[in-house]
C-alpha cells in the first residue's frame, strides 16, 4: 500500500462507499449526524475533505458540518493510531488512580488525550466506564483489555508489547 | 383560530393565535428587552434562539421565568414582565453575558449603536459583580476586506447565522464547539475570506455588538485628503443619499442628495462625482447586452444565454462564483456601476484633465461592504482606491467639525457628476432593470417612452416577476433581493428557465442597497428600508432626465472616448469576466 495509485484507489473506493450509503438515505434532510457516524466509521476519523463531500452530498453547509464535527466529542479530524488507547476514567477506576496511570502514557508517549502520536502508532483517548470496574484500572488498546494497571512500570510494559 | 386573551402588566389585550408574549406586550406599550430576538418581517427573518435570554417573564401557574420572544400566548395567560423576580433574573442574565464581554466600549466601533450597551444603559448596571477575575473567552480576530469579526464580542445570539443560513443561504457561518469554546465561525475556523462569504455585510447589518463590524478606511481617506500632490475624486452611490441622513438625526426616507455633496466638497475632494453617472453608463453596456443577446436569440441563434442577469452588485458575484459556477456564461460582464466609474476616471477623466494615473486617487462612498472587497479584485487594478460605507461617511463628516444638518444644498461637479432618474434607482430592488427596460424598449421598438415608470417592476416581494410588452416581444423579467431569494431563482433557471426569463435582477441585500451592509443601522425596522426606497423614487421622478441614455455627458463619453457601447475599448475598460471560486 505504498504507492500513491494504490492509496488514491483506495480512498475512492471509501468515498464510493460512503456515497452509496447517503444515496441509500430514505431522506437526506436531518441525516448529517448519521452520515457523519458512517463516515468516521469508514475513513477512521472526518478530515476536511471528507466533511465538504459530506456537505456537499447532503447540500448542507460545509460550515455547517463541521458545527456538528466540532461539537460532538465522539467525531473526530485526527486520525487514530494504529493502536488506539482508551484509558478509563470511569468512577471506579478514578478513586483507583486512574488519571495517574493516563499521565504516564501521556509523558510515555509525548501526546496529549485526543492526539496520534507523530507515527501514527499510537492515539490516546479517555472515556468513561468500559463496565469491567472489578479490573480498575482500566485501559484498551484497540479491543484488547488491560486490567488493574498500577504502575507506570506497566503502562510502559503494554506500550512496548505494540512497539515492533 | 380564535383570538386568545392575555393580561400583561396588569393590562388586558387579545392577540392572535400563534402570537409571543413579546408580540402580544408590544400591543399594550410594554417594550420587554431583548437582545438574540429579531424579526425582520419582510425578509423572513426571524431569529428566535430564545438564547440570550435578556426577555425572561413570569408567567402566572408557571414553575420558571419564560423567555417572551420564544413562548406564544396561550388563552388566559396572565405575564408580570417587571415582577422582583424577573427584574433580578434579568440583572443576572445581563451581568453573566458582560463578565464575558470586553469592556472596552469606548474604542468599539459599534459603541452608541450597541444592543448590548443600550440594555446595560437601561439597566443602569453601575458593576459587574460575576465573573470579576475569570477568564474571558479569547478568540484571534479574523479581518477580511470588508468584516471584522472580533468574536470576543460575540453573545451568542446567532443572528448572524440565522441571516448567513437563512435568509442570505450563503451558509459561511455556523456555531461551531462546546460550552466556553463555542462561537460563531466559518468551517474549519478558515479566514472569511477563504470561506464562502460574499462579504454582503447583512451578519454586520443584524449583530448587536461590536463582534462583527466593517473593515473600515475613513483614515486613508483623511490622509490622502491632506496630501497636497494627490488628486482626489469621490463618487456616492445611489442609496447613500438615501439614508446618510439618518446619521444626523433626521427622519428615515430624508433626501441629502445637496448636503452631502456640499459635505464632501468641505472635507476637501477635489472632485465631487456621482457614481450614478456609471448607472447610466452601465445600463449603456448591460442595455446594449440584453439588446444583442435578444436579438440574436430572436434571430435564431440557439448559442445565446438567456436569461441575462444584472451584474451591478458585488456579494451578489460572490455568490454566483462560489455556488453556482455552472452558471458563470449568464451574468452580464458589466462591471459594476463603482468600478466603471473607476475606470472612466482613471482612464477618461484623467486623460481629459490631465491628470497623471498615480496622482489620481478614487474614493467610493457605498452603502455596502462587499463593495470594499469588490474594489481589491486584482482584476480592477486599484481603479478605485478606496471604498467606504455610509456610516464610515457620517463619521468623517462628524469629525470634521461639519454642521451637516445646516449645509447649503450644492451641485455634483461636471463631467462625471451628470445623471438620470434611471441610475438613482440603482439604489433599489427592482432599480437596475427598471432603468435597463427605459432604454432597451427605446432601443429596440425606436419609439420614445410614453410613461417611464414601470411601477410592475417595484414593490418588496422577495422574488418578483412582470412581463413587458417591448414592440412585438413579450420580456420577461424576473426579480430578487436577498442572496436565499436570489438561489431560488438561479435554482429555476439552473432547471430549464421554466418561466423564460429574459433578464433578471438580482440584488443580495433585502431591499437592495437601501439594505445594503454599509447602511446605517436599521436594528430591525424594516420600516426605515420602506422609507428610503421611497425616497429613492422620488428623487428618480425629481429628475429632468429619467433615460440613461439620454444623460448628455454620457452620450458625450461615448461620441468622444468610447464610440459605442461595448466597442473594443468600452470592453477592455468597462467588462470583466467571472471564475469559479472554490471555497468552504
Amino acid at each position: 500500500m505504498s504507492c500513491e495509485s494504490c492509496k488514491n484507489e483506495l480512498a475512492n473506493e471509501l468515498y464510493a462507499q460512503l456515497a452509496k450509503f447517503i444515496d441509500e438515505l430514505p431522506e437526506k434532510r436531518g441525516a448529517l449526524i448519521s452520515v457523519l457516524h458512517k463516515a468516521q466509521s469508514i475513513f477512521g476519523y472526518l478530515p476536511r475533505e471528507v466533511q465538504i463531500f459530506v456537505g456537499k452530498k447532503l447540500g448542507v453547509p460545509v460550515s455547517q458540518v463541521y458545527g456538528v464535527v466540532s461539537f460532538y466529542s465522539f467525531f473526530t479530524m485526527i486520525p487514530k493510531g494504529k493502536y488506539p488507547i482508551s484509558v478509563c476514567l470511569g468512577t471506579a477506576c478514578y478513586v483507583r488512580g486512574a488519571d495517574k496511570v493516563l499521565d504516564v502514557f501521556k509523558r510515555e508517549l509525548g501526546i496529549e488525550v485526543g492526539q496520534t502520536t507523530a507515527d501514527g502508532k499510537f492515539s490516546l483517548d479517555a472515556l468513561r466506564c468500559v463496565g469491567a470496574c472489578g479490573l480498575a484500572p482500566v485501559v484498551l488498546v484497540g479491543e484488547k483489555v488491560y486490567g488493574r494497571i498500577g504502575t507506570a512500570e506497566e503502562v510502559k510494559k503494554i506500550i512496548a508489547e505494540y512497539q515492533e | 383560530m380564535s383570538d386568545l386573551k392575555i393580561t400583561i402588566d396588569g393590562r388586558e389585550t387579545t392577540v392572535p393565535a400563534g402570537a409571543t408574549i413579546l408580540e402580544a406586550a408590544k400591543t399594550v406599550g410594554v417594550h420587554i428587552p431583548t437582545l438574540c430576538h429579531l424579526d425582520l418581517h419582510d425578509t423572513k427573518m426571524v431569529n428566535q434562539a430564545a438564547s440570550c435570554r435578556i426577555c425572561v417573564v413570569e408567567v402566572d401557574g408557571r414553575r420558571n421565568l419564560a423567555p417572551a420572544c420564544a413562548t406564544p400566548v396561550t388563552d388566559g395567560m396572565v405575564v408580570n414582565t417587571r415582577s422582583v423576580k424577573v427584574l433580578n433574573a434579568r440583572k443576572v442574565v445581563l451581568e453573566l453575558l458582560l463578565s464575558d464581554h470586553p469592556k472596552d466600549c469606548l474604542v468599539c466601533e459599534k459603541s452608541g449603536k450597541c444592543e448590548l450597551q443600550d440594555v446595560a444603559v437601561k439597566f443602569g448596571v453601575r458593576e459587574i459583580k460575576i465573573g470579576k477575575d475569570g477568564a474571558q473567552s479569547t478568540y484571534p480576530v479574523d479581518e477580511s476586506k470588508a468584516i471584522v469579526r472580533d468574536m470576543d464580542k460575540c453573545i451568542m445570539c446567532r443572528r448572524c447565522e440565522t441571516m448567513c443560513n437563512k435568509v442570505q443561504t450563503v451558509g459561511a457561518l455556523s456555531g461551531i464547539n462546546r460550552g466556553f469554546n463555542a462561537v460563531v465561525s466559518t468551517a474549519f475556523e478558515v479566514d472569511l475570506e477563504d470561506s464562502v462569504c460574499t462579504h454582503c455585510g447583512q451578519c454586520v447589518a443584524v449583530c448587536p455588538t461590536g463582534a462583527l463590524c466593517e473593515k473600515e478606511h475613513a483614515w486613508d481617506v483623511v490622509k490622502h485628503l491632506a496630501d497636497k500632490d494627490k488628486v482626489v475624486v469621490v463618487q456616492t452611490a445611489p442609496a447613500v443619499r438615501a439614508a446618510l441622513g439618518e446619521e444626523f438625526g433626521m427622519e428615515a426616507g430624508t433626501l441629502v442628495t445637496g448636503k452631502m455633496v456640499a459635505a464632501l466638497r468641505s472635507l476637501g475632494f477635489d472632485y465631487v462625482f456621482d457614481t450614478d453617472f456609471a448607472a447610466d453608463v452601465t445600463i449603456m453596456e448591460e442595455g446594449a447586452e440584453l439588446v444583442d443577446r435578444i436579438s440574436r436569440f430572436k434571430a435564431g441563434d440557439t448559442s445565446v444565454s438567456l436569461p441575462i442577469l444584472t451584474s451591478c452588485c458585488p456579494a451578489w458575484v460572490n455568490f454566483i462564483e462560489s455556488q453556482f459556477p455552472d452558471l458563470l456564461n449568464i451574468p452580464s460582464t458589466a462591471r459594476s456601476p463603482q468600478q466603471m466609474f473607476g475606470a472612466i476616471a482613471k482612464n477618461y477623466f484623467a486623460e481629459k484633465y490631465n491628470i497623471p494615473r498615480e496622482k489620481m486617487v478614487v474614493v467610493s462612498i457605498m452603502p455596502c461592504l462587499a463593495k470594499k472587497y469588490e474594489a481589491s479584485r486584482p482584476e480592477f487594478n486599484n481603479d478605485v482606491d478606496i471604498s467606504i460605507s455610509t456610516r464610515e461617511l457620517a463619521h468623517l463628516i462628524k469629525r470634521a467639525n461639519i454642521d451637516f444638518n445646516n449645509l447649503p444644498e450644492e451641485d455634483f461637479d461636471n463631467p462625471l457628476g451628470e445623471s438620470t432618474g434611471a441610475s438613482v434607482i440603482f439604489g433599489t430592488t427592482g432599480g437596475v432593470i427598471e432603468a435597463a427596460t427605459r432604454t432597451a424598449y427605446e432601443v429596440i421598438t425606436g419609439e420614445t417612452l410614453g410613461k417611464v415608470d414601470f411601477e410592475e417592476l417595484r414593490g418588496f416581494e422577495g422574488v418578483r416577476s412582470a412581463t413587458i410588452k417591448v414592440g412585438d416581444m413579450d420580456l420577461n423579467i424576473g426579480i430578487a433581493h436577498g442572496l436565499g431569494n436570489a438561489r431560488e431563482l438561479l435554482e429555476e433557471i439552473r432547471g430549464g428557465n421554466p418561466r423564460n426569463f429574459h433578464a433578471i435582477e438580482i440584488m443580495a441585500c433585502p431591499g437592495g442597497c437601501i439594505g445594503g451592509g454599509g447602511q446605517p443601522y436599521h436594528h430591525g425596522d424594516t420600516e426605515i428600508l420602506k422609507k428610503r426606497q421611497a425616497a429613492i423614487y422620488t428623487e428618480d421622478r425629481n429628475k429632468t432626465i429619467r433615460k440613461s441614455h439620454e444623460n448628455p455627458f454620457v452620450k458625450e463619453l461615448y461620441a468622444n472616448y468610447y464610440e459605442k457601447p461595448m466597442s473594443h475599448k468600452a470592453h477592455s475598460q468597462l467588462h470583466t469576466h467571472y471564475e469559479e471560486k472554490d471555497r468552504v
